[in-house]
């Protein structure tokens, strides 16, 4: 059992978490992952590992409720109560060298992921351009966080509730049309974000990395179903990602494959409610 | 005068069972039991003992059931085999055991497999029998990954009086006889039980443990660790590489078998984790996992279930009971062919494009290899698809584990009598050593390494 440190509430449906799971805090590096399992009848879902803490031993994670899985974890699991499995850090550590000026392009939930990446880069002597996207105003976490570790700091949402309006894409655009010497690209957020981004950045030839969330179980490498496309190759994103060069990637094939449980995962959110329901009337 | 014939087991009817997850065969009672170990001739030169590669003494146990000692019966299995429960329900026992049965050339050759698997569920049910430990010898060792290898020598070790550690990746042990095997063919709760054992004997089992990542080889060596055995499999799914495979639809069959088994996705919705299934579902392969996913396929609610494979019947590798079975159950063998091409419509698989086959030349393996006969294509319509086509070594700690001797196809090179790897004090066994292969042997291999390592253990 893996004990919830804490529990924190960052915006409507999204939570950080930091979960008691020494030997992962002590070796768990910016870009890997963790599967854990909520209870006996739980799916292994794969988390990006945001933050560790050798010393309490904590590993930090952030949830966008999504799905039954994540919003029952949210609803249903506080600080101090425990999580059945927790396996991990899985997939290869994101790739840290002083590049240069790097951008690092987050979207919705993908700005928790990015985050320890941006402080490692940071850390390794790169300028930092950091920019972060949101539906609205109301979604936003992380801007402390970031404003603290970039060198320059964009934020755009959807609706215009606050920072720029329109979406991650366009500022990376501009940058990249300015001439500015870019040395490397960190997108990760929704497929459609992350391919839009590799498409912009293709002409400039600005290498781009990007963090694949297929669908996976074991996250080990034993089952294949999370398997992608990169280059005309099939690779498993658990242990050959998650991170993969986003110009090579098939994101069409990536989110045709996402969506193949969307029936399945419909009918198991609505007996979830259905219960939830049932339990208040009670 | 012996009956020609085995005692026949029950069985839940093939039309009732391919709507059900239970177990197929249903068990001797102890009248059944005897019944058939009398057709035992007790032969002196125990050709049945060499055929087992753990070597029970099968006369003695059979004895014993004929004078109805059952609990003598499964303590003169136990000195030999750790988990008789597994071993008696899904060893190729018409390859080992009683392919050399002294019967077995004039009548059938003695329920051997089915005995074992008795006496296993009468110890069970009645007594349970411990093996006596040895006082604490102060040294530990690690093992890692817990299918029957890792099972083997953890409870072996044990014995010797040493403290055990496993170390599985998975939230559950067992290896393949948890995520792999079916529910239908062996239990879960069996494969439970037997571990459970093991932790009573005083073995550590922790669950959720990455070695490679969490920890590496080289970490245990210097923490708390004296020698470390090495028992992760052939967990690494093999695609066939022809276009297509990336479709929705397209499984491998571990991942196809462990949403149905580890996860328990055919109980969807009560467990969150979901799978698809097709009217029709198409299988490509010809053993033991292959039947295992057509039948599965069936009991998810395919309509229709196929078998692809590329040689005849007569090189079908899977267990002569498992063929039977899937007969009887209705799944339908394309032999000699195989596919070429998986046809899409909207990123979901609509057919398989497939090639017929002839025998030519044998192979490597001895086996006719199989050729394709040019202009024979042809399609099966199917929405699933699962690739049964073998697995190879679970590559985390070769990866992670820099001085680890391989060879060519990434498996462990370990000494074949002593399991020892070309790291001292690590030793190596079952399927990330032999490639697929296995429950019996990877237990041979265990159990050969325990002794090799109790050794070393000794002079270190
Ligand atoms: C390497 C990796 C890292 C991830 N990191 C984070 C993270 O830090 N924070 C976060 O909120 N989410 C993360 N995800 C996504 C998260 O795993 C899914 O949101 C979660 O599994 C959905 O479960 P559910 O039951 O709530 O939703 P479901 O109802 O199962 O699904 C809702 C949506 O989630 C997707 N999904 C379902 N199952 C999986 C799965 N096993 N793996 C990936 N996607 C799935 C589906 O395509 C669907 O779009 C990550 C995914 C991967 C592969
Ligand atoms: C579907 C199917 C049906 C089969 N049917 C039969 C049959 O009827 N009869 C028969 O005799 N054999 C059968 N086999 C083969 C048999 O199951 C295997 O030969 C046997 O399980 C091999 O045992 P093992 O201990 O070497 O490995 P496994 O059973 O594969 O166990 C390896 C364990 O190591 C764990 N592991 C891997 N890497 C790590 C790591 N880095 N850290 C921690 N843990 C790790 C894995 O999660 C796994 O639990 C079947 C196999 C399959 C897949
Ligand atoms: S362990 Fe397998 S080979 Fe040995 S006697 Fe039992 S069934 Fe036969
Ligand atoms: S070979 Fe067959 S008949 Fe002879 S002792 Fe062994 S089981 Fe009995
Ligand atoms: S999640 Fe199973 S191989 Fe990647």
């Amino acid at each position: 059992m893996y004990k919830i440190l804490t529990k924190r509430t960052l915006g409507p449906g999204i939570r950080e978490y930091v979960i008691e799971a020494p030997d992962i805090a002590r070796v768990g590096k910016a870009g890997q992952f963790i599967v854990l399992r909520l209870h006996e009848k739980g799916e292994r879902i794969p988390l990006t590992i945001v933050n560790v803490d050798p010393e309490t031993g904590g590993v930090t994670l952030v949830i966008q409720e999504v799905g039954k899985s994540t919003r029952e974890m949210g609803e249903q699991f506080h600080e101090g109560d425990s999580i059945l499995d927790f396996a991990g850090p899985l997939g290869e550590a994101t790739e840290i060298e002083n590049y240069g000026t790097v951008v690092c392009v987050g979207g919705g939930v993908g700005i928790a992921p990015l985050y320890p990446i941006v402080r490692a880069l940071k850390a390794a002597g790169n300028t930092v351009i950091g920019i972060i996207g949101y539906r609205s105003r109301d979604l936003m976490f992380y801007e402390e966080e970031f404003a603290s570790s970039c060198d320059e700091l964009i934020i755009m949402t959807n609706d215009g509730s606050y920072g720029k309006q329109g979406f991650v894409s366009d500022p990376l655009k501009q940058i990249l049309e300015s001439g500015r010497k870019i040395d490397r690209v960190w997108s990760i957020g929704p497929a459609i974000m992350m391919k839009v981004c590799a498409d912009i950045t293709r002409p400039f030839a600005v290498p781009t990395i990007v963090s694949l969330n297929s669908v996976m179980i074991d996250g080990t490498g034993m089952c294949g179903g999370c398997r992608v496309n990169v280059g005309g190759v099939a690779k498993f994103a658990c242990v050959d990602g998650p991170e993969f060069d986003g110009h090579q990637v098939d994101f069409d094939l990536l989110m045709l494959r996402q969506g193949y449980y969307h029936d399945e995962e419909s009918c198991s959110m609505d007996a979830y409610m259905a219960k939830q329901a049932e339990g208040v009337e009670k | 005068m012996i009956h020609a014939k085995q005692t026949p087991m029950r069985e839940q009817p093939a039309a009732e069972r391919v709507h059900n997850f239970n177990e197929v065969p249903l068990g001797y009672s102890p009248d059944e039991a005897v019944q058939e170990a009398e057709r035992c001739l007790q032969c002196p030169h125990e050709p049945c003992v060499k055929g087992c590669p753990v070597g029970i003494d099968i006369p003695k146990f059979i004895e014993h059931v004929k004078n109805r000692e059952f609990g003598q019966a499964i303590s003169v299995i136990k000195t030999d085999n750790s988990l008789p429960a597994v071993c008696g329900r899904v060893c190729p026992q018409e390859n080992q055991c009683q392919g050399v049965c002294t019967l077995a050339g004039r009548f059938e050759p003695v329920a051997i497999g089915r005995l074992e698997r008795f006496c296993a569920d009468w110890e069970a049910e009645n007594e349970t029998r411990y093996a006596n430990i040895e006082p604490d010898t102060g040294k530990r060792i690690a093992v890692i990954g817990a299918g029957p290898a890792g099972l083997t020598v953890a409870g072996e070790m044990r014995r010797r009086g040493h403290s055990v550690t496993i170390f599985e990746l998975l939230h559950v042990a067992g290896g393949v006889l948890m995520y792999g095997i079916p529910e239908f063919r062996l239990p879960k709760h069996i494969v439970q039980r037997e571990i459970s054992a093991l932790c009573e004997m005083g073995v550590e089992v922790k669950v959720n443990k990455v070695i490679g990542r969490t920890q590496t080889v080289q970490d245990l060596l210097d923490g708390d660790y004296d020698s470390v055995f090495i028992g992760t499999g052939a967990g690494l799914p093999r695609f066939l590489g022809v276009p297509g495979e990336s479709l929705n639809g397209v499984f491998s069959a571990n991942e196809f078998l462990t949403r149905t088994n580890l996860m328990k996705a055919y109980r969807f919705p009560e467990y969150d984790t979901p799978i698809k299934v097709g009217k029709r579902v198409v299988t490509v392969g010809g053993g033991n996992v292959a039947m295992d996913s057509s039948r599965t396929a069936l009991r998810l609610g395919a309509k229709e279930s196929f078998i692809v494979y590329r040689r005849s019947e007569d090189e079908l590798p899977a267990r002569g009971e498992e063929v039977h079975h899937a007969k009887e159950e209705g799944i339908q063998f394309q032999l000699l062919t195989n596919p070429i091409e998986f046809i899409g419509e909207n990123g979901n698989l609509r057919a398989i494009r497939c090639i017929k086959m002839e025998l030519g030349e044998p192979d490597d393996s001895g086996r006719r290899r199989p050729v394709p006969i040019e202009g024979s294509e042809f399609e099966i319509e199917a929405e699933t698809v699962v690739i049964a086509i073998g697995n190879g070594p679970h590559p985390l700690i070769p990866q992670s584990t820099p001085n680890l001797d391989l060879n060519r196809w990434g498996s462990i090179v370990a000494d074949p009598e002593t399991g020892l790897t070309s790291i001292p004090g690590v030793y190596a066994g079952g399927d990330i050593v032999t490639g697929a292969a296995t429950v019996i042997e990877a237990m041979g291999a265990g159990k050969r390494a325990a002794v090799a390592m109790h050794a070393f253990l000794a002079e270190k």
